[in-house]
């Protein structure tokens, strides 16, 4: 039992911890923001330097053969900095899909380019009409020739408005949300029959809507393996980085409402002295702590053999930090009275990053019932105590 | 980061376990798992089992009869001995004055105390709060006065767990009124059996004798029963203090807690399926269970991270998140009886009682435990007071 960050993990969350320091100060990441850009190149080519795109994969496929551990914490150092790019959603969500199929030309040349940095992929999973649900898949495929054709939707894409491929779940067979019948396909962004429509999400960080129009598109060889799963599988990875991402914001929270109660003074005293604040300032350090904890132990559970414990695990976390996140994120604009609801103070913009942290890999409602469904399995009751 | 049990952990919780197959009396641990009133002798007949493993008292030092085990170890076995239904040990002699005498008691008291609070031969109780003195409590104004080589003392203490069990308490009382309220307090050790002592019953909620106050009349107390300095009894308090709230998470009690409330949530039925079925019943156990993982590897946090500085603080963060959630799931218990939560028959809650049952067996179970959780956030120190010592001492408010 450690929760300690080991040697390396210390190093790698200093550096980006430097790194946003020196070249992403808040300046400039309002300048980013004004100018409606969602990832900004130069931190880009950076994160490339720092072998940030190889920690998700395995060192046979040129990675670092990093933990999820590994992958929260410098999700966390994202989320303190409140930096926007995709690069979990390009290296974690769709890189995890990728490193699942079988070697192919194809697979290995935009692998490579993942974790080189040079290209970028996003998971289009969801739909208009799917909410969370990842079997409710409408876009159909078609085989034609070696490959096959799409048509169909995809929805609130992260990282889609700057991604040159796409990882589309489409629909081979069965009805529209048979768990059964998906095949995941590679769709490059500018084949023809494909329309981006990006933009940026209420915290800055960009998106798109996918529509697809009898494009043609490679199937991923998965060896049999199950395609929900595995569609499930990294949209769990995503919503453990993410939640990474709300912890690191949701300690800018924090550190900026402590300081304010220390300093501003109202009746003459600085109003942290009032118990009513101090009170609720404590609330919200309470709850960070065990979303904390939370995030911690879903990691480690996605890199353990067992889907169900990480399923659990991760609905654990992600419905803490989508209810709980949100609680510390409403309270410390309240604890900050008028300066909080100016755009111009920092807090603003870590309260939307904790804010879209619950809408995308799952809202808290979509976790907390796939926990709950787990939780009441009659596989997993144990006693008889009345029931004897 | 590897948060899973090592193999001499693993290990070590295969051996508790067996020793609890073993030792544990299926009788006990029944009415323990089905919150029957527990007697002086029911929690007596565990502790002399756990004394005869050398058990009894696993937080004291080595050279005391401590066993030497780690926080995670502790935490193992109050984990295993919850889930198998052992009765806790009653904490007041070995988990709080034990410690103290310990660390700052003089040899005579070791000699004469340690040896009979370890057995179970000699049961204790904690005389700290009085009717003006809660969070407040050092406000207290039960005197001592020293005459020759005795203490007379006079006042009054309340919220006393147990002490219809015992034999000896230790109080807090006032032997200074001149000086800083903190700096006039010696701890005292008394034996109940001494003329002046006397002891009434107050009933809770839950139609449960668990309190009692007590009244102090000219009780003589000789002087050796002083523990370390006089004036110095709120230092040995906050260290006393420190070991209670230590544990005070509860998360073996209830992860176990939780356990029978899936299994009644089993039983019961709502529109013709089992209760944990029903997604309004089943959404609230979800959230339930998240928060105790939530608490579970905070805590574990705190256990594997040594004894480093703020093991006060974040024993406080435990104590609020651990309390609310023990009422929680008692509270959760209650709704699940549904209408059977509400005929109160408190003699069923003796194991002897044979009658039947109004409704299932377990109908007032919940009920009485949501009154009787009340308490969790109240003692040890009040969930406000633990946000009052993280706002100056970990926030700087």
């Amino acid at each position: 039992m450690d929760f300690s960050y080991s040697e390396e993990q210390q190093l790698f969350s200093d550096s980006l911890r430097r790194l946003f320091s020196d070249a992403f100060p808040s300046d400039a990441r309002r300048k980013l923001a004004e100018a409606g850009e969602t990832l900004s190149p130069t931190l880009w080519a950076h994160y490339a330097e720092l072998g940030l795109f190889g920690l998700p994969f395995a060192e046979a496929d040129g990675g670092f053969g990093g933990s999820m551990s590994d992958i929260l914490i410098s999700c966390m150092e994202f989320g303190r900095a409140l930096a926007v790019d995709p690069f979990a959603a390009s290296a974690v969500v769709a890189g995890h899909v990728l490193a699942a199929t079988e070697p192919s030309e194809l697979r290995d040349m935009v692998l490579a380019g993942v974790i080189g940095g040079e290209t970028r992929v996003a998971a289009a999973f969801l739909e208009p009409q799917s909410r969370y649900n990842l079997a409710d898949v409408a876009t159909c495929a078609e085989p034609d020739g070696d490959g096959s054709r799409l048509s169909g939707s995809k929805a609130v894409v992260p990282g889609g408005d700057h991604a040159d491929q796409f990882i589309v779940s489409a629909r081979v067979s069965g009805e529209q949300r048979d768990r059964d019948g998906l095949g995941l396909f590679l769709v490059s962004a500018d084949a023809s029959g494909v329309d981006v429509r990006g933009y940026p999400l209420a915290d800055g960080r960009g998106a798109a809507e996918v529509e697809l129009d009898n494009t043609l598109a490679t199937g991923l060889q998965l060896a049999g393996r199950d395609v929900l799963a595995l569609v499930e599988a990294a949209s769990d990875r995503g919503a453990v980085a993410i939640c990474g991402e709300a912890i690191g914001a949701l300690e800018v929270i924090n550190d900026l409402t402590q300081e304010y109660l220390r300093t501003r003074e109202q009746f003459g005293r600085p109003i942290g002295t009032f118990q009513a604040l101090q009170h609720r300032a404590v609330d919200m350090v309470l709850e960070y702590e065990h979303a904390k904890s939370l995030c911690f132990a879903a990691s480690v559970a996605c890199d353990g053999g067992d889907a169900t414990a990480r399923a659990r695990m991760v609905s654990a976390a992600k419905t803490y930090i989508g209810t709980r996140g949100r609680k510390i994120a409403t309270e410390a604009v309240q604890l900050h009275g008028g300066i909080g609801v100016t755009a111009e103070y920092d807090l603003g913009d870590a309260v939307k990053r904790v804010m879209v942290a619950d809408m995308l890999y799952g809202d808290a409602d979509h976790h907390l019932e796939r926990f709950g469904a787990i939780a009441a399995d009659p596989a997993a009751g144990g006693l008889a105590v009345w029931s004897a | 980061m590897d948060l899973s049990y090592s193999d001499l952990e693993e290990a070590f919780r295969a051996e508790v376990r067996t020793f609890l197959e073993a030792k544990l009396p299926p009788d006990l641990a029944d009415k323990v798992k089905k919150m029957k009133r527990l007697t002086k002798d029911d929690y007596l007949r565990w502790h002399k089992i756990a004394h005869a493993q050398g058990w009894a008292t696993p937080h004291w030092p080595e050279e005391h009869g401590g066993t030497g085990w780690t926080p995670v170890q502790h935490h193992i076995y109050d984990e295993e001995a919850c889930r198998a239904g052992a009765p806790r040990i009653i904490p007041f002699g070995v988990r709080l004055v034990g410690p103290v005498i310990i660390n700052f008691g003089s040899d005579w008291q070791k000699e004469r105390f340690l040896a009979p609070m370890q057995s179970g031969e000699e049961v204790w109780c904690q005389g700290f709060s009085e009717p003006g003195s809660g969070s407040d409590l050092a406000s207290l104004k039960t005197r001592a006065v020293r005459d020759g080589d005795s203490y007379i003392v006079n006042g009054q203490k309340t919220w006393t767990t147990l002490g219809h069990f015992a034999g000896w308490i230790f109080c807090l009382v006032r032997t200074d009124n001149e000086v800083k309220q903190q700096e006039g307090i010696s701890m005292l050790l008394i034996d109940m059996d001494t003329p002046g002592v006397e002891l009434r019953p107050i009933m809770t909620l839950d139609g449960e004798h668990h309190v009692n106050e007590i009244f102090l009349e000219d009780v003589r107390v000789p002087v050796e029963h002083l523990v370390g300095e006089e004036n110095k009894g709120w230092d040995y308090a906050k260290f006393l203090l420190v070991n209670e709230r230590v544990g005070i998470a509860s998360v073996g009690q209830s992860k176990a807690d939780l356990e029978l409330l899936k299994e009644i949530a089993r039983i019961e039925q709502k529109n013709g399926r089992a209760l944990i079925e029903d997604p309004l019943f089943q959404a609230k156990l979800a959230d339930l269970e998240i928060e105790l993982l939530a608490l579970e590897y905070t805590n574990m946090r705190v256990l594997s991270g040594g004894s480093g500085g703020g093991v006060g603080a974040l024993s406080s963060f435990l104590k609020i998140k651990g309390s609310e959630l023990q009422q929680r799931l008692m509270e959760l218990t209650m709704e699940a009886a549904g209408p059977y939560a509400a005929p109160w028959i408190p003699d069923a809650r003796n194991s002897n009682w044979n009658e039947a049952p109004v409704g299932p067996e377990y109908a007032g179970v919940g009920t009485s435990g949501f009154l009787d959780r009340r308490k969790t956030t109240i003692y040890g120190g009040s969930n406000e007071i633990q946000k009052n010592i993280i706002a100056k001492r970990v926030l700087n408010l």
